[in-house]
C-alpha cells in the first residue's frame, strides 16, 4: 500500500522535468538549486509528506460498539454484531432529529451548526493527522478562529436578511448590524496575519497546506450549512423533505441491491450497483410524494419563519405560498383504465419530484467524493462519533450538495 | 519588491554554466532572455544595472498600458481586472501542476479552468444583473439567462463536480484530491477578490485606480526609504524588508494618495457610479456627486478640544478653510493606512508560499519583475477592503439599488410592493396617512 505513494517519484519524473524545461516551465531542480543557499540544509520534497498511518491515529467509527452493547451482543456473530449496533444508532439518530424538528425551527438551526462543527472538527483532525503537523500548535486555534469568522459572517448576513427589522430595534445591536460586514472582514485579516506571523522556517509546506486544507473544508461545510439554515427560514419542510429524500435513497438504494445487484456502479464504490441506483431512485421518488403529503397537511412545515411587525412576534402562521394549496391533477390517459380521472394534487409536487430525482441521481457523488476522499488518504470512516456508522461527516456527505442545492432551486424556481 | 530584486542579484551574479548541468539555461526572469536589441545596448553595463534597467522599463511599460486602458473607460478596466485574474489562476495552476506532477492527469487541467469558467461566469452574472438589471431585461434573448442564472451556474458547478469523481484514477486518488483543493483555494482568493475589485469599479472608477496606485506607491517608496535608511529587519519571512522602509512607506503612501485622489476627484469620470440611464438609454457616467466628493471646508476633528483660545481657533480655522477639502480625503487616508499597514501581509503571505514550494517567481511572464501574480499579491487583498470599506461607510445601499430591483419584478408583485411600502411608511409616520 505504501508503494503507491512512492512509485511518482523516480527516474522517468526526472526526464520528464527535464523535457519540461523546453516548455518554459522550470524545472522542480532548477528552482530548488537556485533558492538553495537559502536554506540548503532542508531537503523537504515538493509535496507536503502525507502519513500513511493515519487510520491508526483517527478513530474508524464503522466497526466500533460501545461497551453495554458489547457484551449483550457477544453470542452473536461479528456481522450481525454490526448490523445490529448500525440499526439501533439509525433509530437513536431518527428520534433525536425529530424531537429537534418538534422544538422548531430555531433548534433545527443550532443542530445545523453543532453538525457542521463536528464535520470541521474530524476534517480538522484529518488534516492534522495527515500533515504530521504536531508540533505546530497554533494551526488548530487558527483553523477553529477561521471557523468562527466565517460563521460569524454567514450567521450574521442570514439574519440580518431574515430578521432586519426585529434585530434594529434592538440598540445595543445596532452598530453590530450596520458594521457587520466590515467586523467580519476586519476578523479574517487579522487571522491572515496570525497565519502569516505563525509562520515557523522549515515548515512552510506544511503550514501552507494545512491552511489550504482548512480553507477547502471552510468553503464546503460552511456555505452549505448556511444555505440550510436559509431554507429553514423558508419553511422547514424545505429542510426536512430534502434530507429525507437522501436518507431514504441511502436505504433503499441498500434495499435494491442487496436483492437485485448484479450490476457495478462505479469503481470507487465497488458496492453500488445499477439496480440499487436506479430501484432507490424511483422509490425516493414516491417516498417523497407521500411523505410531503403528510408534511403539508400542518402549516408548522410550511410556514416562513418571519417577524411579524403587527403582533411583534416571530411567527409561524401565514398565508400558504401557492404551491402549498390543493388543487387537483387529472391523470391523462391512464386515469380512465383505473377509473381514477383526478387525484388530490398539490404543486408542490412536483418541485418534490425533481428535488428527489437530484437526491437520488446527483446527490452520491458526493458520497462518491467522499469516498475517493477516504482512499486517497486510506481511511475508512472520516472519524468515530457514531458507533456503527463511522464520523459526523459519513452520515451528512451527501446533504451538503443537496442543501446547496434545494436553495438555489428554491431562489430560482420559488421565491 | 526589494528582495525580489536581491535574489534576482544572487542568480544574476552567478555565470549560467552554474544551473544544473545537462540542463539547458532554463526561462526565468533574467535579462538574457529579453529582446535582442536591449541585450545589445546594456551589454555594457554590469548585470545588477542591466536587471534595474528591465525592472524600471517594463514598469513604465505596465503604468502606460494601465493608463491606457483607464483612458478607454470602465469597461476596458473590467476586462484588464478579468484578463489578470486568468493569467494569475494559469501561473498558479502551472505551479501546481509542476509540484504535485501531474503530467499523466489530463484532465486536471481541464477541469481547473472549467471550474474557472463556472465561478466567473457565476460572479459576472451576478454583478452584471446587480448593475445593469433594467437594460438586461430589455433583451428578450437574455430572458432566460438572467431568471436562471443562478441554478445553470450551479449546474455547471456539479457538472464540474461529477467530472472530477468521474476522472479520479485508482491510483492517484491523492494527487487529485490535492490539486482539486488547490484550485478551489486558487479561485476563492482570485475570483472573490477580482469581482469584488469590478463592483468596485461600477461604484466609480476611482474606487479601483487610487487603492491600485496606494499599493504600487508603497511598494516602491519602502523600497526608496530601506534603502536608504533601512536597518532593522521588520520580518523573518522577508529578510529585505526594514521598519524603516515600513514606516516611511506609510508616511509617504498616503501624501501620495492625497495628493492623487485631490487630482482625480476634479473629473466626473472618475468620480461617478457606472449607471444606466433608462431615458437616454445608454451607459453614463454623468452624475450628481456623492456628499463624499463634494468641496466642503476643511474642519480639523476634535478643533474645539486642541485650542482653548477661541480667536486663536478662529484664526486658524480661516487658514484650513482655504484648504481646498473633500470628505473624500479622510476615506483616502484611511484607505492609505491599510494598504501600508496590512496590505503587504498579502505579499509575506505571497513569499511564504514561494518558500514552501522553494520556486523564486510564480512564473516569468514580465521580463525583470516576475510573474503577474507577483505583482499583485498585495491588490487582492486592498480589492476586498475597498468594496467591504465602500459598502460599510459611504454607501451601504442606495434608493437607485433597490430601485431597480423592484422594477424587475412582475407588474402585479410590482403594485403589492407600492402597497406594502406606503402603508409601512405610513405606519411609520414618515409619510402622512391617507
Amino acid at each position: 500500500m505504501a508503494d503507491s505513494l512512492n512509485d511518482e517519484s523516480g527516474v522517468e519524473d526526472k526526464k520528464k522535468e527535464e523535457m519540461k524545461v523546453g516548455q518554459g516551465l522550470e524545472s522542480d531542480e532548477v528552482r530548488r538549486r537556485k533558492v538553495a543557499s537559502a536554506d540548503s540544509a532542508d531537503d523537504e520534497p515538493a509535496a507536503a509528506p502525507v502519513d500513511p498511518a493515519v487510520a491508526q491515529s483517527i478513530g474508524q467509527g464503522t466497526d466500533q460498539s460501545p461497551g453495554i452493547l458489547q457484551r449483550l451482543l457477544a453470542p452473536l456473530p461479528p456481522r450481525w454484531q454490526n448490523w445490529v449496533v448500525r440499526g439501533i444508532m439509525s433509530i437513536v439518530m431518527i428520534v433525536i432529529f425529530s424531537v429537534i424538528v418538534y422544538l422548531g425551527p430555531l433548534a433545527m438551526v443550532v443542530l445545523i451548526l453543532i453538525i457542521q462543527m463536528m464535520c470541521f472538527y474530524e476534517i480538522i483532525n484529518i488534516g492534522y493527522v495527515v500533515y504530521k503537523s504536531q508540533d505546530l500548535p497554533w494551526f488548530r486555534t487558527l483553523s477553529w478562529f477561521f471557523l468562527f469568522t466565517s460563521n460569524y459572517f454567514f450567521f450574521g448576513e442570514s439574519m440580518i436578511d431574515q430578521f432586519r427589522i426585529l434585530l434594529q430595534r434592538d440598540q445595543f445591536l445596532q452598530p453590530l448590524l450596520t458594521y457587520h460586514r466590515f467586523i467580519s472582514f476586519c476578523l479574517y485579516c487579522g487571522g491572515i496575519v496570525g497565519f502569516v506571523v505563525s509562520l515557523v522556517k522549515k515548515h512552510y509546506l506544511q503550514q501552507f497546506t494545512l491552511f489550504g486544507w482548512t480553507h477547502m473544508a471552510l468553503l464546503v461545510l460552511v456555505t452549505s450549512s448556511h444555505f440550510m439554515i436559509r431554507n429553514v427560514f423558508n419553511g422547514v419542510i424545505w429542510l426536512l423533505l430534502p434530507s429525507s429524500m437522501i436518507i431514504c435513497n441511502d436505504i433503499m438504494a441498500y434495499m435494491f441491491g442487496f436483492f437485485f445487484g448484479k450490476t457495478p456502479l462505479i469503481k470507487l464504490s465497488p458496492k453500488k450497483t445499477w439496480e440499487g441506483f436506479i430501484g432507490g431512485g424511483l422509490s425516493t421518488i414516491l417516498f417523497s410524494v407521500l411523505l410531503s403529503h403528510f408534511l403539508i397537511q400542518f402549516d408548522f412545515f410550511v410556514c416562513p419563519l418571519e417577524y411579524d411587525e403587527v403582533s411583534d412576534a416571530v411567527s409561524m402562521n401565514c398565508v400558504r405560498h401557492w404551491i402549498f394549496e390543493r388543487s387537483t391533477f387529472h391523470i391523462p390517459v391512464v386515469g380512465k383504465l383505473l377509473f381514477l380521472s383526478s387525484i388530490p394534487w398539490y404543486p408542490f409536487y412536483w418541485h418534490s419530484i425533481i428535488m428527489a430525482t437530484f437526491a437520488s441521481f446527483v446527490g452520491p457523488f458526493g458520497g462518491f467524493f467522499a469516498s475517493g476522499f477516504k482512499r486517497a488518504f486510506k481511511i475508512k470512516d472520516f472519524g468515530d462519533l457514531i458507533p456503527g456508522h463511522g464520523g459526523m461527516t459519513d452520515r451528512f456527505d451527501c446533504q451538503i450538495i443537496m442543501g446547496t442545492f434545494v436553495y438555489v432551486y428554491f431562489q430560482t424556481f420559488i421565491m | 519588491m526589494s528582495d525580489k530584486s536581491a535574489s534576482n542579484l544572487k542568480a544574476n551574479g552567478r555565470p549560467p554554466s552554474s544551473n544544473a548541468p545537462g540542463n539547458p539555461a532554463a526561462t526565468q526572469s533574467t535579462p538574457e532572455e529579453s529582446s535582442n536589441i536591449l541585450q545589445r545596448l546594456l551589454a555594457p553595463l554590469s548585470p545588477r544595472w542591466q536587471n534595474w534597467v528591465i525592472r524600471t522599463i517594463m514598469s513604465f511599460v505596465m503604468i502606460s498600458s494601465f493608463s491606457l486602458i483607464i483612458y478607454l473607460g470602465p469597461l476596458a478596466i473590467v476586462g484588464l481586472i478579468l484578463l489578470l485574474q486568468m493569467l494569475c489562476f494559469k501561473e498558479i495552476i502551472g505551479i501546481g501542476h509542476a509540484i504535485y506532477r501531474s503530467h499523466d492527469l489530463p484532465w486536471f487541467r481541464v477541469l481547473s479552468w472549467f471550474f474557472l469558467f463556472a465561478s466567473n461566469y457565476f460572479f459576472f452574472g451576478e454583478s452584471m444583473i446587480d448593475q445593469f438589471r433594467i437594460l438586461l431585461h430589455r433583451k428578450q434573448f437574455l430572458e432566460p439567462l438572467l431568471t436562471y442564472h443562478r441554478l445553470i451556474s450551479f449546474s455547471l458547478y456539479c457538472g464540474g463536480i461529477v467530472g472530477f469523481v468521474v476522472s479520479l484514477v485508482k491510483k492517484h486518488y491523492l494527487k487529485q484530491f490535492t490539486l482539486f483543493g488547490w484550485t478551489h483555494v486558487t479561485l476563492l482568493f482570485l475570483i472573490t477578490s477580482s469581482h469584488l475589485m469590478i463592483r468596485n469599479v461600477f461604484d466609480g472608477v476611482i474606487w479601483v485606480i487610487l487603492p491600485c496606485a496606494m499599493i504600487i506607491c508603497n511598494d516602491m517608496m519602502a523600497y526608496v526609504f530601506g534603502f536608504f535608511f533601512g536597518r532593522t529587519p521588520l520580518i523573518k519571512l522577508s529578510p529585505k524588508k526594514t521598519w524603516e522602509g515600513f514606516l516611511g512607506g506609510g508616511f509617504s503612501t498616503i501624501v501620495f494618495s492625497l495628493l492623487l485622489g485631490h487630482c482625480l476627484i476634479q473629473f466626473d469620470s472618475m468620480v461617478c457610479p457606472i449607471e444606466y440611464d433608462e431615458l437616454g438609454n445608454t451607459l453614463n457616467t454623468n452624475c450628481s456627486r456623492h456628499p463624499v466628493f463634494q468641496p466642503v471646508q476643511f474642519r480639523l476633528p476634535f478643533a474645539e478640544f486642541l485650542m482653548e483660545d477661541s480667536s486663536t481657533l478662529l484664526g486658524f480655522e480661516a487658514l484650513l478653510s482655504s484648504i481646498p477639502w473633500y470628505q473624500f480625503h479622510w476615506h483616502t487616508i484611511c484607505m492609505a493606512s491599510f494598504a501600508s499597514i496590512v496590505a503587504p501581509f498579502g505579499g509575506f503571505f505571497a513569499s511564504g508560499f514561494k518558500r514552501a514550494f522553494k520556486i523564486k517567481d510564480f512564473s516569468n511572464t514580465i521580463p525583470g519583475h516576475g510573474g503577474v501574480m507577483d505583482r499583485f499579491d498585495c491588490q487582492i487583498i486592498m480589492g476586498i477592503f475597498v468594496y467591504v470599506y465602500f459598502h460599510t461607510f459611504i454607501m451601504v445601499t442606495s434608493p437607485h439599488h433597490l430601485l431597480r430591483q423592484v422594477y424587475s419584478l412582475r407588474p402585479s408583485d410590482q403594485l403589492k410592493f407600492y402597497e406594502a411600502l406606503t402603508e409601512g411608511l405610513a405606519k411609520r409616520g414618515i409619510v402622512p396617512a391617507v
